[in-house]
């Protein structure tokens, strides 16, 4: 395997562990106001992922950063023809990170209610976007020999992408449902997973037809076969959650997340943007790459460092592991009687 | 205006707001975790009380710090696509090492922090604020390397075919002599904010009310001057060998720092100057006859090339053009940023003497603590804006000018629509910031004699 093709899997790593995780926290901040009812209750959902939700949003800044330095050619034409939409997406990014982090800061039920609507849009506009984004990134762009962008925002919205920006909005609330249910016990546990057959049904249908559509850009063997194991794990987690074994259900929507993402990664290699334009224009691991040099730099301290991260990542959410309920929210005396 | 000016506002903008908040974050975690060391020693519960309160104020400040970083990561592929393309071989990899390195130890270890108060084992708990202290430093570490490389490019060749430079000796960019200097420059200068950051809002404090906060704020106050004042002579040495490098590896930067328009030596370091608006005249000027000669050579009659010269030798190299950085701006942020700091240090000097001589508070002391955590703020952005204005026309220098790095298929109408968002969304950021520090600075945090009574931290820290 030569480095160029590590490096596009250390990217489609980077990405999924980025879906993965922080599709949950997604998939929370979306369902806030249906879970929680009440200002506890609220506290309850959003205390689930306060320790972790920026250590998930790094997997993004990380694969941001490993695609400037892999792929320079990937990371710049991307990040400038896709503009607008990224603007967007920043945007979301930068108020939900402030809405997580400020809403606790005063006690004061109209601050709260303004930092959870942020909470909810900001949640669902990027769950939708990445979606977008990656769909049109497999699907790809028109572009020249310059490898420039040669499209416009609307460029983005074909139906295909717009499919799949259905999907993974849906597919993070599945998963932000299933994590709740994991994470929580007493009324938000219950109003969660209240909340995952109709959310999985719609899921179902949206990504069975986006990755059967997948198939029509470079189908093969292997993509259908990973698009087919991440409909069964779908279902699989589905059937978990309605027999109460919530543990498996999260590992089900975790791996169906995973393994939709290496569908679109597979479907797009060994291109890592094609030209619509004319195929002989596409950016591909080998044209858009850094230096064997660089790379081999990366590499090592890829191999070193990335270990580590997964264990202290991996040790917070096991001192994090417990599931939270009403009694672990502290209440101001005056608060309770009144 | 076109795409490639509202592209380099956006940039300024964008990279300074985002380093307003960077020093605070720097300096006041490894502060806090200095606090938390002293009560996990002593178990006194003033120092439990400084924890949290000075910690709440440095997870207000985080938060922003983060999301303004987001952009920083993006925003070469969005506005710069050409300059990404140019340096993607050699700057991409500090970035994702940044990432990989600091961000990820950050980001977990600050929610471990907040979240595991009355969780973690007490040494695990003590251990996290130190790794995030950690990080930011590997964080401040890697960016400057990458900025560094700008400024003086180490380690690369320049590939015809590929049209590209094309990294060579990883080792040269980690160490070239710029980023040897610039880090702890940029770290004293983090710590000097900090340490301001500390001592004005808690003399404040100490000055309304002396008995009644005396316990909580009299160490802060020692605290905050020292660090400042420790800072500022940090500052000083670091600049002088900054200083130093720069009238070797871009001497233009170092004449037009001192609008010496002819090369002298001895040459004058001048105070104030005021010259035509073009930058090529000097009207009338107040200087230190041979101080410029010692600033950047170390001696008294050291020779200093000016900038008409250095103009004629880069026409000759580098082909016709202009090569001078707008002088005015470069002259004064210099001087303005030397002067923050000492403004600063002199303060934190008064404060210490008022503290020592048991005074009576005086207005213009509570004025001056108001005014105290502005001015390395101040500092901290002309530094910047001074090193990079100072750079240009070049966005690496002698390998790439400014105007080649733009993305072309971005056009003005989007970096317009995304520079007004983008400053928008941060004058809100900025007034709900300053909003919610005010209000926390202003709170005396309420006395426990519980050690560990987990409702003391719950409104503060939690969601
Ligand atoms: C409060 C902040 C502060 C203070 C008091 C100072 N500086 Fe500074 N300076 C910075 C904050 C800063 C900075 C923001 O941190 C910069 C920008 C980049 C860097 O590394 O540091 C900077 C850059 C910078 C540079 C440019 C380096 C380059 O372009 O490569 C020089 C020559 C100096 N400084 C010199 C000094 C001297 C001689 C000082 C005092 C005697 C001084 N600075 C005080
Ligand atoms: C260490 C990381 C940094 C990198 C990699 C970097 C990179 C760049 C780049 C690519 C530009 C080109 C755009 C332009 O010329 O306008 C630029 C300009 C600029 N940067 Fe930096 N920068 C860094 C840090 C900073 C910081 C921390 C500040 C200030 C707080 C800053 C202030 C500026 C300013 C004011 C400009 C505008 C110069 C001009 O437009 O003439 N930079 N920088
Ligand atoms: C233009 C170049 C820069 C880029 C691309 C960049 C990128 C980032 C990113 C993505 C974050 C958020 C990390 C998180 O979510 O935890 C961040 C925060 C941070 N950055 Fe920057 N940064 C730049 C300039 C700088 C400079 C010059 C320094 C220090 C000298 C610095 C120091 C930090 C620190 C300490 C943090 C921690 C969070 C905080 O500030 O509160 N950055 N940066």
């Amino acid at each position: 395997m030569a480095l160029t093709d590590i490096w596009f899997l250390l990217i489609a790593v980077l990405w999924t562990g980025y879906l993965v995780l922080e599709g949950f926290d997604f998939g929370v901040g979306m369902l806030l106001p249906f879970v929680g009812r009440d200002a506890v209750d609220r506290k309850v959902t959003l205390r689930t992922i306060g320790p972790v939700w920026d250590g998930n949003e790094v997997w993004l800044l990380v694969a941001g950063g490993a695609t400037f330095a892999a792929f320079p050619f990937w990371y710049a034409t991307l990040f400038s023809g896709f503009y607008l939409a990224l603007l967007i997406i920043l945007v979301a990014l930068i108020l939900r990170g402030i809405a997580l982090e400020y809403r606790g800061k005063l006690d004061d039920s109209s601050w709260h209610r303004r930092w959870d609507l942020v909470i909810v849009g900001s949640s669902a506009v990027p769950a939708l976007l990445w979606g977008v984004a990656l769909a049109n990134i497999v699907r790809g762009v028109p572009m020249g020999a310059d490898h420039e962008f040669a499209g416009n925002f609307f460029t983005l919205l074909n139906p295909y992408a717009l499919l799949g920006g259905v999907t993974t909005l849906l597919l993070f609330a599945l998963h932000g449902a299933i994590f709740l249910a994991l994470k929580t016990h007493g009324e938000v546990h219950d109003r969660a997973l209240k909340l995952v057959p109709p959310i999985g049904l719609a899921t179902v249908v949206a990504a069975a037809a986006f990755l059967a559509w997948t198939q029509a850009f470079d189908g093969s063997a292997l993509t259908w076969t990973l698009a087919l194991a991440a409909a069964l794990c779908l279902i699989g987690a589905l059937a978990a959650s309605r027999f109460g074994r919530e543990g498996w259900a999260f590992v089900g929507t975790a791996a169906t997340i995973a393994l939709a993402a290496a569908t679109l990664f597979t479907t797009l290699y060994p291109n890592v943007l094609p030209s619509t334009t004319d195929a002989a224009f596409s950016l591909t691991t080998v044209n858009a790459a850094s230096t064997h040099y660089t790379l081999k730099i990366m590499t090592w301290v890829a191999v070193i460092f990335t270990p580590v991260v997964l264990a202290y990542q991996g040790y917070t959410y096991w001192v994090f592991r417990k599931r939270l309920g009403r009694t672990d929210i502290y209440q101001p005396a005056e608060k309770v009687t009144s | 205006m076109d795409a490639i000016d509202l592209a380099r506002w956006q940039f300024g903008i964008i990279t300074v707001y985002h380093f307003l908040f960077v020093p605070i974050t720097i300096g006041m975690s490894a502060l806090v975790a200095g606090l938390h060391t002293a009560w996990y020693r002593t178990g006194k519960q003033k120092y439990r009380r400084m924890t949290q309160f000075w910690g709440k104020l440095f997870l207000i400040n985080f938060a922003i710090g983060v999301v303004t970083g987001i952009v920083q990561e993006f925003q070469f592929g969005m506005n710069w696509s050409s300059y990404s393309k140019f340096v993607g071989d050699i700057f991409g990899a500090p970035l994702a090492i940044e990432g990989l390195l600091a961000f990820f130890l950050e980001s977990t270890f600050l929610g471990l922090w907040i979240f595991g108060w009355d969780r973690l084992p007490k040494k695990v708990h003590l251990a996290s604020i130190w790794l995030v202290a950690i990080g930011t430093q590997l964080s401040a570490y890697f960016i400057l390397a990458a900025n560094s490389w700008m400024q003086w490019p180490r380690g690369y060749t320049y590939n015809s075919a590929t049209g590209r430079a094309e990294l060579h000796d990883f080792g040269a960019v980690l160490t070239n002599k710029v980023v040897l200097a610039t880090y702890p420059h940029t770290i004293a200068a983090s710590f000097l904010t900090a340490g301001a950051f500390m001592l004005g809002i808690a003399l404040w404090h100490l000055l309304r009310r002396p008995g009644e906060n005396g316990s909580l704020f009299r160490p802060a106050v020692k605290l905050g001057a020292i660090t400042t004042l420790v800072a500022a002579a940090a500052l000083m040495i670091t600049g002088d060998i900054q200083a130093k490098i720069m009238t070797d590896t871009q001497p233009m930067k170092m004449a037009a720092a001192e609008a010496l328009y002819d090369t002298s030596a001895p040459a004058p370091f001048s105070i104030l100057t005021i010259g035509s608006l073009d930058g090529s005249k000097e009207v009338w000027s107040l200087k230190v006859p041979h101080g410029l000669s010692f600033l950047a050579t170390s001696t008294w009659n050291g020779k200093v090339e000016g900038i008409n010269n250095l103009q004629t030798a880069y026409e000759q190299r580098f082909g016709p053009g202009s090569y001078k950085p707008n002088v005015p701006l470069t002259y004064w942020t210099f001087r303005f940023m030397i002067l923050a700091g000492v403004l600063t240090a002199a303060i934190a000097l008064l404060a210490l003497w008022q503290l020592r001589r048991q005074r009576k508070s005086s207005k213009w002391l509570i004025r001056a603590a108001l005014a105290v955590p502005l001015l390395p703020l101040l500092g901290n952005s002309l530094g910047w804006i001074f090193t990079e204005m100072g750079r240009q026309p070049w966005i690496v220098f002698g390998l790439m000018q400014t105007r080649d790095g733009v993305s072309p298929s971005v056009g003005a109408g989007s970096v317009l629509t995304s520079l007004i968002v983008l400053t928008l969304l941060y004058g809100v950021l900025a007034v709900v910031e300053v909003f919610l520090l005010l209000r926390f600075a202003r709170e005396v945090p309420a006395e426990t004699t519980e050690p560990s009574d987990p409702e003391a931290a719950e409104p503060a820290f939690l969601y």
